[in-house]
């Protein structure tokens, strides 16, 4: 047999392994996620699963139409829009200053890492104590000489929303970063401070470029993590709140009257606004860093 | 000097500043310690003012305000002798969430790990695709996949059951992508050198790659037990019935009810994962640093 015959049929046999391993995973990943997926874009164009005529994006423009709907995605909307730039902000600035000369750094990473693992539900009862009506907050304003505010059933919900939010996620976007900036070359750094460049310029032009991938990859899982709000709010608030009606509440409900073609729609929405912001992210990525290598 | 004297008073700051905001953000976790060790008297005194309808006879002797106590007038472990001896429920609840995470941690894991050599094993276009779309996968909230696996689950039979929560956690597509980023890391040499001396496709896996993926493992299983053990969305959609409710739901019920068992039943919900912390920060760490940048 010649060689490169044999070459072949070893890169064949290499191929056909590595489907077998990968099967399990890809039949579960089909049933329980692309299967259905497909049936729920199916979904989003019918008038109703039973009858089955084809409506073209009628049911889009009902959803567009839903108060309710309208309502989840403005305040989803303004809760990330807040929330998302000041954790990654915040984040990196912590994972700089905890790369900077101090003492106790791993320490004080405990005490960041920390809210990561503790379960939400174990700490609501405090944050309910600081955010209730007569609680620690109001308080302290008033000893500043301010009014009480309702702060989780008036507009300030966004505010608590994203004290509870920051204190979830700086931690792991913190290590994310830390990890980032152990890998900018140092002899680049040294070469631009040799001649002259300042430290904003260096850190504008040489630190944030190479970061720019994970900054980008930090925004994503924020946008995501902060999509997961509804778990604060249902255990702060229970179900039911105007000032923090999120698109997650909007789907609790949707399910509970089983309307498919809400719910269909809805979902498809969601995914391609997913897509589309990580798209776009991902372009302004590859714009801001493309001359750095990885 | 001034220079010397100037990067000092800056490092102080920074350091003093640091501290403020690490001391804020293990407060609640010390806070919901400390006041499980209270009376269930002494909470009400200071909490009880959160139960809105509390009937006015009982409101008399509660203060209008909540106080937040860091530490108890006497330390006691009634809470405790409450929620582990006298109302099972609690610990019902606590074995609800048990049977959902440790099952769906395990397997994702394990599935991940035989997933991942597949993606290790070789790489071709069609495997980057189908890598690519689990990455995809993972990316999109709760609110898209759950729709998904709603209809699944009623078509299968499972809705309402543990299966509808556990089968779809098991395929979650999150510990692939990061054990694969782990696996590929290992030099292919690894693998050849043992195929060379006549080791089967199965004994590669079981006495190369895994011993090797150890850590990377526990890393992973790490970050899926916390994301698990904290979750509401699905048991709120996917089961109908509250008696299988995992206690992270739970939760949330209790400050309308027993405010002064609260912080017990929270404290033995945090033991797990804060034990999971302590012994392994390090595999968390770790498991954080490789789930970052999406590039394989």
């Amino acid at each position: 047999m010649s060689d490169t015959s044999q070459k072949k049929r070893r890169l064949l046999r290499e191929k056909i392994t590595s489907w077998v391993w990968l099967t399990p995973s890809l039949i579960g990943v089909l049933i329980f996620f692309i299967l259905p997926f497909c049936v729920v874009i199916y979904y989003s164009v019918l008038d109703n699963p039973i009858f089955a005529n084809f409506v073209g994006f009628e049911n889009f423009i009902k959803l567009f139409q839903n108060s309710a709907f309208q309502l989840a995605v403005k305040n989803t909307v303004i809760f990330s829009v807040i929330a998302v730039p000041l954790s990654v902000v915040l984040s990196l600035w912590m994972a700089f200053a905890l790369n900077s000369r101090i003492p106790g750094k791993s320490w004080l990473r405990s005490c960041f890492l920390c809210p990561l693992m503790v379960p939400i539900a174990s700490v609501v009862l405090v944050w309910q104590v600081i955010f209730h009506n007569h609680g620690t907050l109001n308080q302290i304003t008033e000893v500043f000489g301010m009014a009480p505010v309702d702060w989780i059933k008036t507009n300030w919900s966004y505010g608590v929303l994203t004290v509870m939010f920051l204190w979830k996620t700086l931690g792991y976007n913190m290590i994310l970063f830390m990890s980032a900036i152990a890998g900018i070359p140092q002899d680049i750094i040294e070469v631009a401070e040799l001649e002259g460049a300042s430290r904003f310029y260096t850190f504008l032009h040489i630190k944030l470029r190479y970061l720019s991938p994970s900054i980008l990859f930090v925004t994503i899982l924020s946008i995501i993590s902060s999509f997961k709000m509804f778990r604060e709010v249902y255990l702060l608030s229970g179900d039911y709140l105007e000032s923090m009606y999120l698109l997650q509440h909007f789907m609790n409900n949707t399910f509970k009257s089983l309307d498919y073609q809400k719910l269909s729609s809805a979902a498809v929405l969601l995914s391609i606004a997913m897509i589309v912001i990580i798209g776009i992210l991902f372009l302004i990525e590859r714009k801001y860093g493309e001359d750095v290598e990885e | 000097m001034k220079r010397f004297l100037k990067k000092h008073l800056a490092t102080a700051l920074l350091f003093i500043f640091a501290l403020i905001a690490a001391l804020l953000f293990i407060m609640p976790t010390v806070l919901t310690i400390s006041n499980s060790f209270m009376t269930e008297k002494e909470i009400m005194a200071n909490y009880g003012a959160m139960i809105e309808n509390a009937s006015s006879d009982k409101r008399s002797y509660i203060s209008e305000d909540l106080n937040l106590k860091f530490i108890p007038d006497k330390v006691s472990l009634q809470q405790y002798t409450t929620v582990l001896f006298k109302s099972p429920d609690y610990l019902l609840k606590f074995w609800n969430s048990v049977i959902l995470v440790v099952p769906i941690t395990v397997f994702q894991v394990l599935l991940a790990a035989v997933t991942a050599y597949g993606f290790t094993r070789y790489r071709g276009r069609v495997r980057e695709i189908i890598f690519f779309a689990y990455i995809i996968l993972m990316l999109m909230p709760y609110q898209v996949t759950l729709v998904p696996n709603y209809l699944v689950s009623d078509w299968l039979g499972i809705l309402g059951t543990r299966w509808a929560i556990i089968l779809p956690g098991i395929f979650s597509p999150f510990s692939v992508y990061l054990l694969t980023k782990m696996m590929r890391r290992i030099p292919k040499a690894y693998f050849e050198a043992a195929r060379l001396d006549g080791a089967s496709e199965i004994q590669v896996f079981f006495q190369i790659c895994l011993p090797l993926c150890r850590s990377a493992m526990l890393s992973v299983g790490l970050l899926v037990f916390i994301d698990y053990w904290n979750m509401v969305e699905q048991p709120l959609i996917l089961l109908d019935d509250e008696a299988k409710y995992p206690l992270s739901v739970f939760l949330s019920q209790i400050n309308t009810g027993d405010v002064g068992l609260a912080f017990a039943v929270a404290v033995v919900y945090m033991i797990p994962a804060l034990l999971l912390f302590l012994y392994g920060e390090e595999y968390l760490v770790e498991g954080i640093t490789y789930s970052g940048g999406v590039k394989g």
